[in-house]
């Protein structure tokens, strides 16, 4: 294949960028989150998340040297190989925290359910780049329905609600954005919603605690609640500068559950304020704004689909995990992209990050 | 040109234009609750976040009570201040940790080791430094409040075994979790948590249990409670009704005295297990308090091993007791017919050894029946040659020996039925010959655990059902309802034929009743007993100088009772008695049968009154708390 220039003079220099920002401060903050006075040396979660990202970092570049419609031409191949993982979890996978969600792979233990939002990404947009242009009927929707479903069940038996609902979302969005009518969407959500009661007893109890919690949050301050209060108040107490870098008392004393995962949020906004949040918000919502900018400016229909997919699976995460961490929605195990915890969801963020990337410097090629 | 080629539809961008709008109006609201919770409430939050000392404390559940089978507590829970620890409450843990081992009249370095002990705890959580403080501890704390910041006293269940060492072997003792512990628990279990560590007290841990209860507590900048802001009750676990007899487990303890062994008594009409008991035992209240090293040392390197389950993990030749289930092998194959049987002149040759009878003189002319009222080492030499070692394996198995019998507790033994294929298994070798003839009499290889011969002592005493033997009758919730029945389950049917366990039967009532039978010691007026004694050779006469304890032979003793209509079966074992069952070990099993008739009121009380009773007393007197736990 024949090197075109033209790759590396509108190389996509933004995007990345902005996104190494995002996970320095997240590797910070993981630090500071798993930081004890005690210990010495770089803590072992901020050190995993440091390897992790640099092996993201290679990932999201092999994603821009190659050409994402190849990608187009796999689709299904990915996402079948995806749900293979979600079935061998289920079979083998090794259980924490009272759920089923990680392959042991050698020394590392992997979450298919990540790989599973990034494969929805792709195989959706396949789709969504070859039916009828505009004003989709529900004939179409029942296929794309059919991909959603399959993998998002088998995240919800694990359980991880969260991931579930997450890839549900993105789903929707998708289609609003791929030319499926709202009208349809809501007949479509119609039975899930008298769906709902049934749904709702196969719930865990401390989901279903979880929802109730925040419908009335003073109902169990010893438990959920208890999280939601104290983690608002960590993001409260940063006040406009912040406690300063390893100095969140909330965050030392344990008060928040999973600090270094799901309410890391709270840890890096009582550290560092209002003005540390809102830069980080701010970066967020330019990734977003260039993601979509790449959508709208692509080639073909399959990359402005996977640019859109990417930046709806970012914008959700995002939203849910600060409107969870700051009380506007009910806790649901979501993670903040390139910030919590975690390889496969940094792998395969970083990834998409590349593929939009290679979208983007693909634009004038053809 | 470049969008010449697109294949974007425009109405694509108008959709993008609408999301972002959306992305925009969503951070917009986020900005908004940042600003609201920083910037317009950030001073109060910041307040609260200084004076957050609100704390979640975990509320111990109770664990569940033990009854035996007439309701009486066999483990139980009694109030004890514990001395917890905040190290985040102390500006100078140092400091306070000194003054606290003085006022406990500690080393300081013992109570340094206990704060250090456990690793990932968060320092607002507490750490038991010290439980079950008594009185005047507690007055010594609460006077020096002042001077210890961050130390708490909180009452809390602490695991209470009225009867002391009684039945320790089935109840097992608790401990704190260990990392294991924590690591394989599939519920929350967490560091300090109480949890059963051996026997009922580990096997039924997830009844017995509960679900610990919470409290968010304020306190003051020193730790101390002010008030308790919330609460959620713990649920105590679930009771455990036993089919264990505690009055008769007692009188089965103190008839083995100091003397090492184990007695198993089962209801043969259901597998209930009524006694099981071995000696020599352990006090679990000792692990309940914390058991300290020293402890622990001397009951690890006692040589009479008194940790050792004997009942289910010791396993033994069972000697002439073994021979009931051979006679059952030799009569189901019809090797003798009629009256046959054979002349014992007080050995037997075979190949270049002499097997000996126990009797120099021999018995004479000797059929089945007498065979096993004498316990004639010929006959079975002879006609257990006849049967195979295969064969005696087929039929000690089929009465449970040699197999697991499945009871509720861990490390259950499962003895040795030596066979054919198991020596070649084993030992790469073929079987000899000579072999059978230990094998026929319970000696060689074979070996089993008291509760395998008491299982088949149930099981020719009930015509031939093989219930599995088990020791808890029912479960109950902390509200008093049913959680759950155990019902007998039959492990299988030992295939004999009536009138072979007919025969056997009548053979065992003779060794007790007849005039000349070997086990009369047994005898308990009014009641038709049988049994069989044994005697385990631990090693060859020759090289045994009878010197040493380890060398002297085990005494056993199986018997069920009444013959008619068996309500009770049982094994007894006297570990290296140096004497034969008869002399050893049937009037232990005597001592049981004569009270477990008498306290029905059918039979008249044994002149000497059985011990039980008063040592009932005492016993009780020991269930109320001592003064200085409350």
């Amino acid at each position: 294949m024949r090197f075109d220039r033209r790759l590396l003079t509108h190389f996509e220099w933004l995007l990345p960028l902005l996104v190494i920002a995002v996970s320095g401060l997240g590797i910070l903050c993981v630090y500071s989150a798993s930081h004890t006075p005690d210990v010495v040396g770089l803590p072992t979660s901020a050190a995993r998340q440091l390897t992790w990202f640099g092996a993201g970092v290679v990932v999201m570049l092999l994603m821009v040297s190659f050409d994402y419609r190849r990608l187009d031409r796999r689709a299904y191949l990915i996402y079948v190989a995806v749900v293979v993982l979600l079935i061998a979890v289920e079979l083998i996978g090794e259980v924490g925290g009272g759920s089923r969600r990680w392959l042991r792979v050698g020394p590392v233990s992997i979450q298919p359910s990540e790989f599973a939002k990034f494969s929805m990404v792709i195989v959706l947009a396949h789709y969504f780049s070859r039916t009828a242009p505009a004003r989709l009927g529900p004939r179409e929707m029942v296929f794309p329905l059919v991909l959603t479903l399959v993998p998002a069940a088998l995240i919800l038996v694990q359980p991880d609600l969260g991931s579930a609902v997450l890839l549900i979302a993105v789903s929707m969005t998708m289609m609003i954005l791929g030319g499926v009518r709202l009208r349809w969407l809501a007949l479509l959500a119609s039975p899930l919603v008298a769906a709902a009661p049934i749904l709702w007893t196969h719930l865990k109890e401390y989901q279903q605690k979880r929802i109730l919690m925040f419908l009335d949050p003073a109902q169990d301050p010893l438990g959920a609640g208890y999280h939601i209060i104290q983690s608002k108040i960590a993001v409260g107490s940063g006040q406009l500068w912040g406690k300063g870098f390893l100095k969140g008392t909330q965050n030392h004393l344990n008060f928040l559950p999973e600090q270094h995962t799901d309410f890391i949020f709270s840890v890096f906004s009582e550290e560092w304020g209002f003005v540390g949040a809102a830069t980080l918000m701010g970066l967020y919502l330019s990734v977003l704004i260039r993601g979509m900018l790449i959508a709208s400016r692509s080639r073909d229909r399959f990359g402005l689909m996977c640019a859109l997919g990417v930046s709806a699976t970012i914008f959700w995460q995002v939203a849910v995990n600060v409107g969870m961490t700051t009380g506007l929605l009910p806790v649901v195990g979501i993670t903040l992209p390139f910030f919590s915890y975690g390889g496969s969801s940094m792998l395969c963020l970083l990834a998409g990050v590349g593929l939009v990337m290679s979208v983007s410097t693909r634009r004038f090629t053809f | 040109m470049p969008f010449s080629s697109r294949d974007i539809p425009n109405e694509f961008v108008t959709r993008i234009a609408v999301a972002g709008g959306v992305v925009l109006l969503v951070f917009a609201c986020i900005f908004a609750r940042l600003w609201f919770l920083q910037v317009a409430k950030g001073a109060e939050m910041r307040i609260v976040s200084e004076q957050n000392r609100i704390r979640l404390v975990r509320v111990p559940a109770a664990r569940g009570v033990v009854y035996d089978r007439n309701g009486e507590i066999l483990v139980d829970n009694r109030p004890s201040f514990d001395v917890v620890f905040v190290p985040e409450d102390a500006p100078d843990r140092r400091a306070v940790l000194r003054t606290l081992a003085t006022q406990l009249a500690e080393p300081e370095q013992a109570v340094l080791e206990r704060f250090k002990a456990p690793s990932k705890r968060p320092p607002y959580e507490g750490i038991v430094l010290r439980r079950d403080l008594d009185w005047q501890g507690v007055v010594a704390l609460e006077t020096h409040q002042l001077e210890l910041p961050g130390v708490t006293l909180q009452v809390g269940p602490r695991r209470f075994y009225p009867f002391g060492s009684l039945a320790a072997h089935v109840l097992g003792y608790v401990g704190e979790a260990s990392e294991r512990d924590l690591a394989e628990s599939t519920s929350a279990l967490r560091p300090g948590d109480i949890v059963g560590k051996a026997n009922l007290e580990r096997a039924w841990d997830a009844q017995l249990r509960g679900v610990p209860g919470g409290q968010q507590v304020e306190v003051d900048a020193l730790g101390r409670r002010v008030q308790v802001l919330h609460e959620e009750p713990d649920v105590p676990g679930n009771t455990l009704t036993l089919t264990l007899d505690r009055e008769l487990q007692e009188v089965a303890e103190n008839a083995l005295g100091d003397r090492a062994g184990a007695v198993v008594a089962i209801d043969p009409r259901d597998g209930e297990i009524l006694v099981l008991a071995s000696k020599p035992a352990y006090d679990p209240n000792v692990f309940a308090r914390g058991i300290l090293h020293s402890e622990w040392r001397a009951l690890t390197q006692d040589p009479l091993r008194p940790l050792n389950d004997r009942a289910v993990q010791g396993q033994y030749p069972p000697g002439s007791t073994f021979k009931v289930a051979v006679a059952a092998g030799i009569l189901e194959r019809n090797l003798v017919s009629g009256r046959g049987g054979v002349h014992c002149s007080g050995g037997v040759p075979f190949g270049n050894h002499y097997f000996r009878c126990w009797r120099r003189g021999g018995h004479g002319g000797v059929g089945i029946h007498e065979a096993i009222v004498q316990s004639c080492d010929v006959f079975f030499y002879q006609f257990g040659q006849r049967l195979g070692v295969d064969g005696i394996a087929e039929y000690a198995r089929k009465f449970g020996l040699g197999l697991p019998t499945g009871v509720e507790l861990e490390n259950e033994k499962p003895g040795i039925i030596p066979d054919t294929e198991w020596k070649q298994r084993r030992f790469k070798q073929p079987w000899f010959a000579g072999e059978t003839l230990s094998v026929a009499i319970g000696q060689g290889y074979v070996t089993v655990t008291p509760l395998q011969l008491a299982h088949m002592t149930a099981t020719i005493a009930n015509g031939g059902t093989r219930y599995r033997p088990h020791y808890v009758k029912r479960i109950e919730a902390p509200d008093g309802s049913l959680v759950r029945e155990v019902a007998p389950e039959v492990l299988s049917e030992a295939g004999v034929a009536p009138e072979t366990i007919a025969e056997v039967k009548s053979a065992m009532r003779d060794v007790v009743m007849a005039p000349n039978g070997t086990g009369k010691k047994a005898r308990v007026p009014g009641i038709e007993v049988a049994g069989k004694t044994g005697t385990a050779q631990v090693v060859k006469l020759a090289d045994s100088n009878r010197k040493t304890r380890a060398s002297r032979d085990h005494a056993w003793f199986i018997a069920f009772a009444p013959v008619e209509r068996p309500e009770i079966a049982m094994a007894v074992l006297v570990e290296h008695a140096g004497g034969g069952g008869g002399a050893n070990a049937a009037p232990i099993a005597q001592q049981v049968l004569q009270y477990y008739f008498e306290r029905q009121g059918r039979v008249p009380a044994a002149p000497d009154a059985v011990p039980s009773r008063r040592v009932t007393q005492e016993a009780h007197a020991v269930r109320s708390p001592a003064p200085d736990a409350l």
